[in-house]
This record gives structure tokens, C-alpha cells and sequence, in this order.
């Protein structure tokens, strides 16, 4: 794809600031790493090989039977049974004493005298995934040690792995939100701008009486009545935040309804949403882009918040709202709040000196340099 | 070259063009701007008339409405024999390939985000069904025809000087083959040393495709070379109307003198001896026009009648018309009972504001 010129002066004058080019590489690496989660924290093994045949759990089902254990239900890979079973292709014994069967696999490569067809398991980098459950041996949350790096919290979980999660949901939730947000807004100033007059005037009175509604109950209110989850999220926050953006475009849009340009398009019988989208909103950008950076922190805040009051998503889920609210609960365990405090300040940081470089670059007097 | 029993192309009758003004909270009308006030002209076949008059007398927003890029108050605009005046402009879409505008500012008119390529298409894309490769062959032929280089269909419009961004916008107007352009001062934002240049294309161009020109401009020398009627404007309406030879040689119209008592003239022995007519005030508000005529605030001949009745546009010679009471005055009866009605309609107007 080529960039007009203008977008390529942009996109050099964007380079050209070290702090917002540098933050969009290490952003861009790590949200493109957290895509990848399952790949990096997960309690299943990436690969099986088992009797000389490869198994790929993150994709495809396997009960227990699969591997000669006794039950039709998914196999739990991390109990020390299954993780025998695999090792030592099938061996009854490890159904009973799996310590004695691994050891003599170890030692001879046979189990009770039978000889074995050696198996192995890759596991990823980090062997638990959001939800799973640790077996600790000490009361939870549990300090930083070598299998858990950065400890786990009150229900015995590891702290990097809800990260890790918990950092793509809160990126994935905010671009989602600020995507439908943006275009709805836009959508609605563009409309209002355009047209101006009566249509202006009602809507825009609507929108102070629903930027009166306390968002904060409705979602209490709905939370009572459904059961959270992420797109129920997605949907009211989109509800609640469309408004954000629409008095900077419909203030664009009334300014450059009357350039002369948009006045020749119209004389050529160009319809109303071709000149709209052809002409006035490329101006329109400028401003919009100016906005969306308070737009994308204010949701991952508003995500969070709504996790830490206990309304947003289910317990269960990766969130770094109730990392913090642990962390609050639970003040003997530090690293809960140094994690969940250095997870948002990065993000954060990231995104805000990202958008800052952007929007220095939109920036019309900055252009001609 | 325009056949005098040709029939008109252009018809605009009782055009009116009223801005309302608004106040209070719930926008009640309080009142009207006459931006353009009961203005009727026709154009010919291949003629092109000029409209001049001063900044704010109306001329624009008269040439707007006639594209019906306003919604015109009252007044029926014929086109073609098509009446587009109440036309919703769903329906007009169908039509506005017939008539174009070249506007003011090029600089303003052309979208800086857009090549000439893409500028000077944009209409084909709307109207014309035509392949990728046709349309590029259609904007090479527009700018061969406006005298652009070719190999500026890529730029933008800020690397291209006033003059020939001027050409870009009327390579755009052509582009759809239009019968009627309204040319919306296409010059004055030119340097002088450009402006013959597009007004000489604006010609040839005629010439070549039989285009029909309303020519809005304030500059009176310009339109006397380009035009071939005139008419003359003041606060929103048609002061003098008349062949460009007639309205030159022989104003009648106090404004129209005092209008062209202005111009300097090329030779100093007679701009020397020239006397021109300096107006005393401003021009009053198209929201609260003076009763009577409109220019009898200013007239330097003005008489008692004029502030009481406004006077009707009467044809004084074959083909030209001034709205003026110096000529109602020498009329027959039949005059003066035009200008009576004139003033009854005048006062309906006042209640109704």
C-alpha cells in the first residue's frame, strides 16, 4: 500500500521522535507476544509425543484413554500420573505408583521388565495458564520462587500468567471499545455537524440527557440481571462512551461543511455520505486522533476500576482490575502490587507516548518542517 | 453567435433568496436576509450574461441558487425547459451534469488531499459509467482540453500555481459535458497577469463546446470582454439589465453610472477628464432594505418617489431593462400603474416581515 505523501511526512515526523517510535516497537513486540499466550503460559504441553506418535493438546481433544489411562474425561497434563503415562508410552504401573514406574523408565528404559516406547511432552515457557489452580504446599498467595516468577495470588493462580492474559484482555478490550466507540461518535458528530440545524440541536440535547445517565449504576443494574462477560462489557461501555468523540468531529464537520470544496462536490451532484466520508472526514481525523489516546486509557481505566469494585468480569477471568484488588487484600504479599502497579504503569506510559508521537505528527503546524 | 430567436436555456423568474434569522431559544424568525430579492433574467443558447455589482449585493448567492445549491425561497429556475426551482435534490441528481459552477478560490475549491487525477474524475464517478481506463483516458482529454500537462494527473493541488489550479476546476466543471457553467468570480483570486489566460480558455471553451456562461464578477472591464448581456446588481436585485454594448455605452441606471464612472480608462487624456461618481454611504442591510428603491439611500438623483415605491424593471430601449423611477416617470400611464402595483406588493412583503 502506498502512503500519500502527506502520510509518508507523517510517518517520518512520527520516527523522527525517538520515545513514541521506540514505544510503539516494544508495545507492538509485547501486545504481539500476549496474542500468543496460550502459546507462552498454558497448562497444556505444546507437543506430545506418545508411542511414537505427535499430539497437539492446544488444538485438538484427548481424554485420558488416549494415553492408557482409565478415564473418558480431558486429561489434566500436569497430574504426575498422565505425565508418566506419556513418558513411559503407556506403562500400567504409572496408574499406581507413578514415582517408582518413572524411575525404573529413567534407569533401564523398561517398566516392570516390559520394555517402553519413550515419549516426551514441550510444555510452554510458563506451565500454567490464567485459571489453573496450583498445587502449593504453603497457604496462598505464595512469594516469587522458581516455578511461580512472579509468586501467585489468594486462589493459588500464577500472578505472570493472569499478566499475560490479563494484559492482551485489557489491550484487546480497549482497542475494541475505542474502535466502536469511534465509529459510532463519529458517525453521530459527522451526522450532526453535516446537517447542522434542527437535527443538531435535538441530538445534541439527547446527548446531555445520556451523558447525565450514571453509567456506573446501569452496569451494577445489568450486572444483577446477566451474567458479565466480555462482550456484555464491550457493549456497555460502548453504550456509555460513544459521546466522547462526538462534539470534536461535529465541530469539524460544521466548520468544513461550508469550505468551498465540499460546496464544488455537492454542486456535482456528489451524495451527501460520499462527501462526507470523501471529504470531510479526512479532516475530521486530525482532531479525532487528538482524542482517542484519552479515549484508550480512559477505557483500560474504566476496565479496571469496574473490575476492582468487583462489576466487570468474572472472577475467573485474566484481569488486572482484580490483581489490584488483591494486592489491596492481601498487603503481605508485595509482589501482587508491584506487579499489578508496573503492568498498568508500562502499558500506560506505552500507549500515552505512542499517541502523544501520533498526534505531534497529525499535527498540521509540525508538518512542514 | 447567439441567435436572437433562440430560445433561452437558462430561465430564472422571481428568484428569491431569503436567509431567515433567527433568536431566542427556540429560533423563532424574527426576520429575513434578502440575500437575493424577485430576480428574473434569461440566458440564451450559447450566450453568456454577466452579473456584477458590489461585494455583498447577492451575485453568489444568486448563482448558487440558480444551481440550486441553496434551496431558493420562491422563484421558478428553468432549465433546459426543465423546471429544477422546487425540485427535491434527490431528483435533480439525474440533472446536474447539465450545469457546473467554476468556483471563486481554486485554492479552496479543490480538495488539497486529492490528485488532479482524482479531483477532475470525481464527477465521472458519480455520473458516468465508465471503466477505470476510460475515465483516465477522460481526464487526460479534459486537461489537453484546459491545457494542463498530462503528466500532472498525480500531483496535488498545492503544487500547482493559482492559474492552473483554476484550469483544474474548470477541467472538472467540463468533465460531465455540461450545457450551463455558473462561473462564480473564477478570476478574482487571480493574479492580473493570469486572469486573461482563463478568461481566454472560458472563451475558447465556449466556442468550442456551445457552453452557456452566467458570469459573476465584479470586475467590470473583464466581464465587458467576456459578456455578452449584462446585468447589473444592488442589494439583491436587478438594477439594469441590457446588451453589453448598450449598458457601456449608454447606462441608465444611476448605479450602473456611478458603477462605471469607476473604471480607469486606458487612455490619459480621457481618464484625466473623467468624472466619476463617488456614492455617499453604505450599502444599507439586506435584512432591513429601505422601503421604495433600494439604492435611494445612496442615489445622487434621487426624488420622493423613490422612497416610497419601488420601481419595476422596464425595458427603456429593445432589450434593456433598468429598474428606475427616472424612466417610469416619462412613461405612459400604463408604467406608472406598474410601478403602483409594485408598491402594493412592497407593502405585503413589509407585513408579512
Amino acid at each position: 500500500m502506498a502512503l500519500s505523501p502527506l502520510n509518508q511526512r507523517r510517518w517520518r515526523n512520527f520516527r523522527a521522535n525517538r520515545r513514541a517510535y521506540w514505544s510503539l516497537l516494544l508495545f507492538s513486540l509485547i501486545f504481539g507476544l500476549s496474542l500468543f499466550a496460550e502459546l507462552i503460559a498454558n497448562d497444556k504441553p505444546l507437543l506430545v509425543s506418545f508411542r511414537g506418535e505427535l499430539k497437539y493438546p492446544l488444538t485438538r481433544f484427548y481424554s485420558e484413554r488416549d494415553f492408557g489411562g482409565d478415564f473418558q474425561t480431558a486429561v489434566s497434563w500436569r497430574d504426575a500420573e498422565v505425565q508418566c503415562l506419556i513418558r513411559t508410552g503407556g506403562a500400567e504401573l504409572c496408574l499406581d505408583d507413578p514415582t517408582a514406574a518413572l524411575a525404573e523408565a529413567e534407569a533401564s528404559g523398561t517398566v516392570e521388565g516390559v520394555k517402553i516406547e519413550p515419549g516426551w511432552m514441550i510444555w510452554p515457557l510458563i506451565p500454567f495458564s490464567y485459571n489453573t489452580i496450583s498445587d502449593l504446599g504453603e497457604p496462598a498467595p505464595s512469594a516469587p520462587d522458581n516455578r511461580h516468577w512472579l509468586g501467585t495470588d489468594n486462589t493459588a493462580r500464577d500472578v505472570l500468567a493472569r499478566v499475560i492474559y490479563g494484559f492482551r484482555l485489557s489491550v484487546a478490550f480497549a482497542l475494541i471499545v475505542t474502535l466502536t466507540t469511534s465509529v459510532i461518535g463519529i458517525a453521530a458528530g459527522a451526522v450532526q455537524g453535516y446537517f447542522g440545524g434542527a437535527i443538531d440541536l435535538i441530538f445534541q440535547r439527547v446527548i446531555e440527557l445520556w451523558g447525565s445517565v450514571p453509567s456506573l449504576y446501569i452496569i451494577i443494574i445489568v450486572a444483577a440481571i446477566w451474567p458479565m462477560n466480555f462482550w456484555l462489557l464491550v457493549i456497555l461501555m460502548t453504550v456509555f462512551g460513544w459521546t466522547a468523540l462526538v462534539g470534536v468531529v461535529r465541530a469539524e464537520f460544521l466548520r468544513a461543511r461550508n469550505f468551498e470544496y465540499v460546496r464544488a462536490a455537492r454542486a456535482l451532484g456528489v451524495p451527501d455520505r460520499v462527501i462526507m466520508f470523501r471529504h470531510v472526514l479526512p479532516n475530521a481525523m486530525v482532531a479525532t486522533l487528538t482524542m482517542l489516546p484519552f479515549v484508550i486509557t480512559g477505557t483500560i481505566a474504566g476496565l479496571a476500576s469496574l473490575d476492582f469494585l468487583g462489576f466487570g468480569l468474572p472472577s475467573s477471568a485474566p484481569s488486572l482490575g482484580e490483581l489490584t484488588l488483591q494486592a489491596k487484600q492481601n498487603l503481605q504479599a508485595p509482589w501482587l502490587a508491584f506487579t499489578a502497579f508496573f503492568t498498568f504503569a508500562i502499558m500506560l506510559s506505552l500507549l500515552v507516548f505512542i499517541f502523544e508521537g501520533v498526534r505531534d505528527a497529525f499535527d498540521p503546524r509540525k508538518t512542514f518542517r | 453567435m447567439a441567435d436572437p430567436t433562440a430560445k433561452p436555456l437558462v430561465e430564472v423568474r422571481g428568484l428569491k433568496m431569503y436567509f431567515p434569522i433567527t433568536s431566542g431559544l427556540l429560533r423563532r424568525k424574527v426576520g429575513d436576509v434578502k440575500a437575493v430579492d424577485d430576480v428574473s433574467f434569461s440566458i440564451m443558447q450559447g450566450e453568456t450574461l454577466g452579473l456584477v455589482g458590489e461585494s455583498g449585493c447577492g451575485k453568489s448567492t444568486c448563482g448558487r441558487a440558480v444551481l440550486r445549491l441553496y434551496d431558493p425561497t420562491a422563484g421558478s429556475i428553468r432549465i433546459d425547459g426543465t423546471e429544477i426551482g422546487t425540485m427535491s435534490q434527490r431528483a435533480l441528481r439525474p440533472l446536474r451534469p447539465q450545469m457546473q459552477m467554476v468556483f471563486q478560490d481554486p485554492q479552496a475549491s479543490l480538495n488539497a488531499r486529492m490528485t488532479v487525477a482524482a479531483i477532475i474524475s470525481e464527477p465521472l464517478d458519480e455520473h458516468a459509467q465508465m471503466s477505470r481506463a476510460e475515465k483516465l483516458q477522460r481526464v487526460y482529454e479534459l486537461m489537453d482540453a484546459v491545457g494542463l500537462n498530462r503528466q500532472f494527473a498525480n500531483r496535488y493541488p498545492h503544487e500547482f500555481s493559482g492559474g492552473q489550479r483554476q484550469r483544474i476546476g474548470i477541467a472538472r466543471a467540463l468533465a460531465l459535458n455540461p450545457k450551463f457553467i455558473v462561473c462564480d468570480e473564477p478570476i478574482a483570486a487571480l493574479d492580473v497577469s493570469i486572469q486573461a489566460q482563463v478568461v481566454n480558455l472560458l472563451e475558447d471553451l465556449q466556442e468550442k463546446l456551445g457552453l452557456t456562461y452566467l458570469f459573476i464578477s465584479h470586475d467590470l472591464s473583464m466581464v465587458r470582454h467576456i459578456c455578452d448581456r449584462v446585468a447589473v446588481m444592488y442589494l439583491g436585485r436587478i438594477a439594469e439589465i441590457a446588451p453589453r454594448d448598450a449598458l457601456y455605452a449608454n447606462p441608465q441606471h444611476p448605479y450602473t453610472q456611478a458603477l462605471l464612472s469607476a473604471v480607469p480608462e486606458p487612455d490619459p487624456v480621457s481618464e484625466s477628464t473623467r468624472k466619476r461618481i463617488i456614492l455617499q454611504g453604505d450599502v444599507p442591510s439586506p435584512a432591513n432594505p429601505p422601503k421604495g428603491c433600494n439604492f435611494c439611500t445612496r442615489c445622487p438623483k434621487v426624488m420622493p418617489v423613490c422612497r416610497e415605491i419601488k420601481p419595476d424593471l422596464l425595458e427603456i430601449a429593445p432589450g434593456h431593462f433598468a429598474a428606475c423611477h427616472l424612466h417610469t416617470q416619462t412613461k405612459t400611464v400604463t408604467a406608472g400603474r406598474t410601478g403602483g402595483t409594485g408598491a402594493i406588493e412592497h407593502n405585503q412583503q413589509g407585513e408579512n416581515a
